[in-house]
């Protein structure tokens, strides 16, 4: 007797019907010699401090591919408002790519609203969202900005926790960082006290810490204004070469030649404006 | 990482029903399943230590350089803690991989040197230490020396000698390799501006001493640039029949 299938309601939440697929392509990959390409993870060190009038976020600028340096001065202090910025680390096209979208939306609550948006109302996006995906959008965050409450600072992690805090670090230098926190942070810090903990925090990261490295990047934000200097310190120079690498031409030889005309018509363009009232 | 422990029975205990995982044994007498006892974590017996080293032969030279960087995981244990051991007046020998197996390992090669040179009364020479370090690895076939060796030294003729090995002792005489971490940034490197590979209509210009040394440092900055084990400092021991000559240079520390 035929056994009676039953449909399933849908369900909510995530559908895995991928990881099957997957599972046989990293399979039939791993036979052929191949692999995955791997996500391109941060390994980071940011950090943010409050001080007397605002906030000081500061990050490295090294992004790794395994041990490999991928990219030796990529930005990690991503736009999200114009008084709020948010550093990221984890996997980069998360931090990107999360940031971008809450960035979106606060500027459309922002019009509805017709108020200047509020670090809080960041915090929650971002941790209502994290908290959807379960933890597998990898994105650790460092949160700050200035709004009509005072300066404000979140740390926010993976699964979708955050915490409200005077100073965090965040990454894989994150430890590096926090020690020189607890050994010089004080309450109500003077922009240039501020600015000189957060740029020794991250290089204690740039320099201890083997996923950090290159330069140190800051964002200062205060009441009606933004300092977003990239970057502050120069922390790694590349050593100078004596020797002279250049190729003269041919150097590289050419094995056959084939030169294929072209027949091509040449069209006259015009640009027509469309009509859009 | 965490890895996972073996699965075991439990006992569940739910309301007032007790379910466990109960069968028959031989004797006829029901069994219970329930794993007491420790449970065993993977334990590795290697570590990466990061490093790089790189050797060049010369017509009467030989240069062995390595970074000074000794890494585990994301930590640094070392900034100065160079791969390049002295063997011989003429040979020099550099070891990267895991830092514990380099030190027994050059440990074993000193040892062995002394024994040679009080029965042979004579020092060896560089193509016999290479020799006997092949035989040395594969003694431990099944638990192997994570190290990757290279020798530079000169041979009985003066001539420049660059041997390189793997883990397990296979080993050749080459004009010029990089082993360690940055291994594969460096060797095509060298292939080009040493061999002269994949290019034409250039003149094969034999390498002096002085310019070898500036290739070296010139390659170490590029391989700091990119490899996050190699960097902090770069220890370059030139060999040539007047003696063995150290430099260091500093790299990025990041």
């Amino acid at each position: 007797m035929a056994t009676m299938i039953m449909k399933q309601p849908p369900t909510g939440g995530f559908s895995f019907e991928n990881c099957k697929r997957n599972a046989v392509v990293e399979g039939s990959l791993n036979n052929s010699g191949g692999s995955l390409p791997a996500a391109r993870k941060t390994g980071t060190t940011i950090c943010g401090v409050v001080f007397k009038d605002g906030v000081v976020l500061g990050a490295d600028t090294r992004a790794t591919e395994g041990m490999i340096v991928a990219d030796k001065n990529c930005s990690k202090i991503h736009y999200i408002s114009p008084n709020i910025y948010c550093c990221g680390a984890g996997t980069a096209a998360d931090t990107e790519m999360t940031t971008q979208i809450i960035s979106s939306n606060l500027e459309l609550h922002s019009l509805s609203t017709g108020r200047s948006p509020r670090v809080a109302t960041a915090n929650r996006m971002l941790k209502q969202m994290l908290f959807r995906y379960q933890g597998y959008i990898g994105a650790a965050l460092v949160l700050g900005g200035v709004d009509c409450n005072g300066p404000h600072l979140y740390s926010i992690y993976p699964h979708g926790s955050t915490d409200k805090l005077p100073y965090v670090t965040m990454g894989s230098g994150s430890l590096a960082a926090m020690a020189v926190f607890e050994d010089r942070y004080k309450p109500d810090m003077e922009e240039e006290a501020a600015k000189r903990l957060v740029r020794d925090a991250i290089a204690a990261g740039i320099f201890n810490d083997l996923g950090s490295g290159s330069n140190i990047d800051l964002c200062v934000i205060s009441k009606g204004k933004v300092d977003y200097i990239r970057p502050h310190d120069e922390a790694n120079k590349k050593g100078v070469r004596t020797g002279d690498y250049k190729y003269t031409r041919g150097t590289t030889g050419v094995l056959t030649k084939a030169v294929k005309p072209l027949d091509l018509e040449l069209l006259v363009e015009s640009v027509q404006t469309m009509d859009t009232s | 990482m965490e890895q996972p422990v073996g699965a075991h029975w439990h006992r569940v205990r739910l309301n007032t029903r007790m379910i466990s995982a109960q069968s028959f044994g031989d004797s006829g007498k029901m069994k219970e399943y329930h794993y007491t006892g420790p449970v065993e974590q993977r334990f590795s017996p290697y570590a990466f230590n990061g490093g790089t080293v790189l050797a060049v032969a010369g017509e009467d030279f030989a240069i062995v350089a390595s970074d000074t960087r000794l890494s585990e995981g994301y930590s640094i244990h070392s900034r100065d803690s160079p791969k390049c051991y002295k063997l011989t007046d003429t040979t020099v020998i550099g070891c990267s991989g895991f830092h514990g197996d380099c030190l027994t390992l050059t440990k074993i090669i000193d040892a062995r040197l002394k024994m040679y040179k009080h029965s042979n009364n004579k020092m060896m020479t560089s193509g016999a230490i290479a020799a006997m370090l092949s035989t040395i690895l594969y003694g431990r076939r099944f638990f192997p020396y994570y190290v990757y060796n290279i020798i530079g030294g000169l041979d009985e003729e003066g001539k420049g000698a660059v041997y390189s090995f793997d883990p397990v002792g296979s080993y050749q005489r080459d004009t010029y390799k990089a082993g360690g971490s940055a291994s594969a940034m460096l060797q095509p490197l060298l292939d080009n501006q040493i061999g002269f590979k994949n290019m034409e209509g250039v003149q094969h210009v034999p390498l002096s001493k002085d310019k070898a040394v500036q290739l070296v440092k010139d390659v170490f900055i590029s391989a700091a640039e990119r490899d996050v084990y190699t960097g902090d400092a770069l220890r370059i021991c030139v060999i040539t029949k007047e003696g063995i000559d150290e430099q260091t240079m500093p790299l990025r520390k990041d």
